[in-house]
């Protein structure tokens, strides 16, 4: 049986994606296994008697070969097995399931918010290309593109909650908190993840159509005396499709690494801090843990990306 | 050599204030780098011009060394992932084949994974030390490098000078740096301006993040981090170092922007 080219063009995508997470959880525990420097000294510092080196060694199996140990791992990762973190003996998969849809939610509500306001911001931009709207437009999303995340943040802290009292500074989130308190919790991190992203996300949507706008057609329809902002719209946008979902996965999968950043500034009780925090305290298997799913969906979104894009050429769907 | 435009003659001047101040940190700050010089957190006086910070210290004082600490940091980190980037860049470029599949592979499967979350991963079994971060913030960076600089060298390789050496005889070391060197540097010029700023970006988060840069040493992140729990009285030290990293970044966009329009119109737009 003969597949639709798409069809295969699509599995071979998927299979990369797939392939590449394999290696990217390689690259990860290696990351963390065999760097110069010893795991159990890393974790019990300088002081640490010969004795309780030991015992740890024992206890994470450290003196299996590397290999052995990653596929012991990498097994327990495919059946949905974490490991246990080394600071509290939790299980990493309860611990990350709660805070794991705590950042989906609030990544959720930033890209619902940034992605339409990019894509309108960057029609209005090639509209009124060269003129005051455009360059505010642009001046605005340098500044916040100039800024780290963190910094964004504790701006938006200042003005929104300490001096005008709109949102609170610390976003807590609890269960069985009603839908309306939790949007408001989350309003000021929401806010911070869309300016974070939108400024790219406008200025590559822009790129975009203005990359469509030197076509032949275009001019024909200048020409026909087709309204500037229907010409962008009708004729321009269906045809940067693809390189607009190509920028609107690229800056999900940044809002990946902003919600780290974010969480932190806020205090909220997601993947990020849950990251941050392990980190500091050289939990090894939660930090490697949080790696691998922050990979995945980072290599997610970009294999998503792929097959849009894939999808949406006509010369592909449709071959001669 | 065309005029300069104002607004690169502004960024230059402004990048140049940033290195001045972060060369003559001990000379032009007013008080001692963790020297207790007054009250906590006091407002902005002729005494202490930008008030003081969470323990105390004179927050001018703290800004000047903290450039300096940044700045520092990610100029040896962006010499470190330009000189790496560009060279296994280029060398991909001139051998092909085999070395620039895998070397370019690899790139790829670095990139794979985001910057900070690789180097939260590292830094949690390194120890986290200056050199620890340049060389983390450095390697990690130079994958964007690479990208470019061995796109920009792939044109370069079939030009017939390039040729011309090859059959000269010429070895790689000097194609790599007498041929394309020369002729690949102006959009890496261009590429430096951004890089470093990312670098400034990327130091400054680590540090705010605790993870960068260690106290008592100041850096801009970490002043944020110092000072975060004054804003919820409205006290703004925290805000201070913002100024700086966003005048730092816009600055540096400036100069690179003048290098990066130079160039294209040189080669007729194509860059």
């Amino acid at each position: 049986m003969k597949l639709h080219p798409v069809v295969s063009l699509l599995v071979q995508r998927v299979a990369l994606g797939l392939l590449l997470l394999l290696a990217v959880s390689v690259l990860i525990f290696a990351g963390t296994q065999l760097l110069p420097g010893d795991v159990a000294q890393a974790i019990l510092g300088q002081s640490a008697t010969p004795q309780a080196l030991a015992n740890l060694r024992e206890q994470l199996g450290l003196n299996d070969p590397a290999y052995v140990r990653y596929f012991r791992w990498l097994g327990g990762v495919v059946q949905g097995d974490l490991g246990t973190a080394l600071t509290n003996g939790q299980d990493i998969a309860t611990a990350m399931g709660g805070r794991l849809w705590n950042t989906m939610f609030l990544a959720f509500w930033a890209a619902v918010i940034a992605v339409p306001l990019a894509i309108t911001l960057g029609l209005i931009a090639v509209r009124y290309q060269g003129r005051w709207p455009d360059k505010l437009i642009s001046a605005v999303t340098l500044s916040t593109i100039s800024l780290p995340e963190f910094v964004v943040g504790y701006i938006a802290m200042f003005l929104l909650a300490v001096k005008f009292r709109v949102f609170t500074s610390v976003s807590t989130v609890y269960d069985g908190m009603s839908f309306a308190d939790r949007m408001s919790a989350i309003a000021l991190p929401v806010i911070v993840l869309v300016l974070v992203v939108l400024a790219h996300m406008m200025r590559m949507t822009r790129a975009a159509i203005l990359n469509v706008m030197q076509s032949a057609y275009i001019e024909t329809a200048e020409l026909k005396g087709v309204r500037p902002f229907t010409i962008i719209a009708r004729h321009a946008l269906p045809n940067a499709i693809a390189p607009i979902v190509n920028v609107v996965m690229l800056n999900l999968a940044y809002l990946v690494v902003g919600v780290v950043v974010v969480e932190v500034v806020f205090v909220y009780p997601g993947m990020g801090q849950y990251l941050v925090d392990h980190v500091a305290k050289r939990d090894i298997p939660v930090v490697q843990a949080c790696g691998v799913v922050f990979a995945a969906v980072y290599i997610g979104l970009n294999m998503l990306a792929d097959v849009v894009s894939i999808l949406s050429n006509p010369r592909l769907r449709h071959p001669k | 050599m065309r005029r300069i435009p104002l607004s690169a003659l502004v960024g230059m001047t402004v990048t140049g204030a940033f290195f001045l101040a972060a060369i003559l940190a001990p000379v032009i700050a007013p008080y001692g780098m963790a020297e207790i010089a007054g009250d906590v957190w006091e407002p902005m006086s002729s005494k202490f011009w930008l008030g003081t910070d969470a323990i105390g210290r004179d927050l001018l004082t703290r800004m000047i060394y903290g450039g300096r600490t940044t700045i520092w940091i990610a100029t040896l980190a962006t010499i470190l992932s330009f000189s790496v980037g560009s060279i296994l860049g280029f060398t991909a470029a001139v051998m092909g084949g085999w070395v620039d599949q895998f070397l370019s592979r690899m790139n790829d499967l670095i990139m794979a994974i985001p910057s900070l979350i690789f180097a939260l991963v590292v830094l949690t079994v390194m120890p986290v030390t200056t050199t620890t971060l340049i060389l983390v913030m450095g390697l990690l960076d130079s994958t964007r490098v690479f990208r470019l600089s061995r796109a920009v060298a792939v044109d370069i390789t079939v030009m017939d000078y390039v040729e011309a050496a090859r059959l000269r005889g010429e070895g790689w070391g000097w194609i790599i740096f007498r041929e394309i060197l020369p002729n690949a540097l102006s959009p890496l010029v261009a590429e430096l301006g951004l890089r470093f700023i990312f670098a400034v970006l990327f130091i400054s988060t680590l540090s705010f993040l605790g993870l960068g840069v260690q106290p008592p040493l100041a850096d801009w992140g970490g002043i944020v981090k110092e000072n975060k729990e004054g804003l919820v009285y409205g006290i703004p030290a925290a805000l201070v170092p913002a100024v700086a990293i966003a005048a730092l970044a816009i600055s540096v966009n400036l100069v690179a922007d003048w290098v990066l329009n130079r160039t294209t119109s040189l080669k007729g737009g194509r860059g």
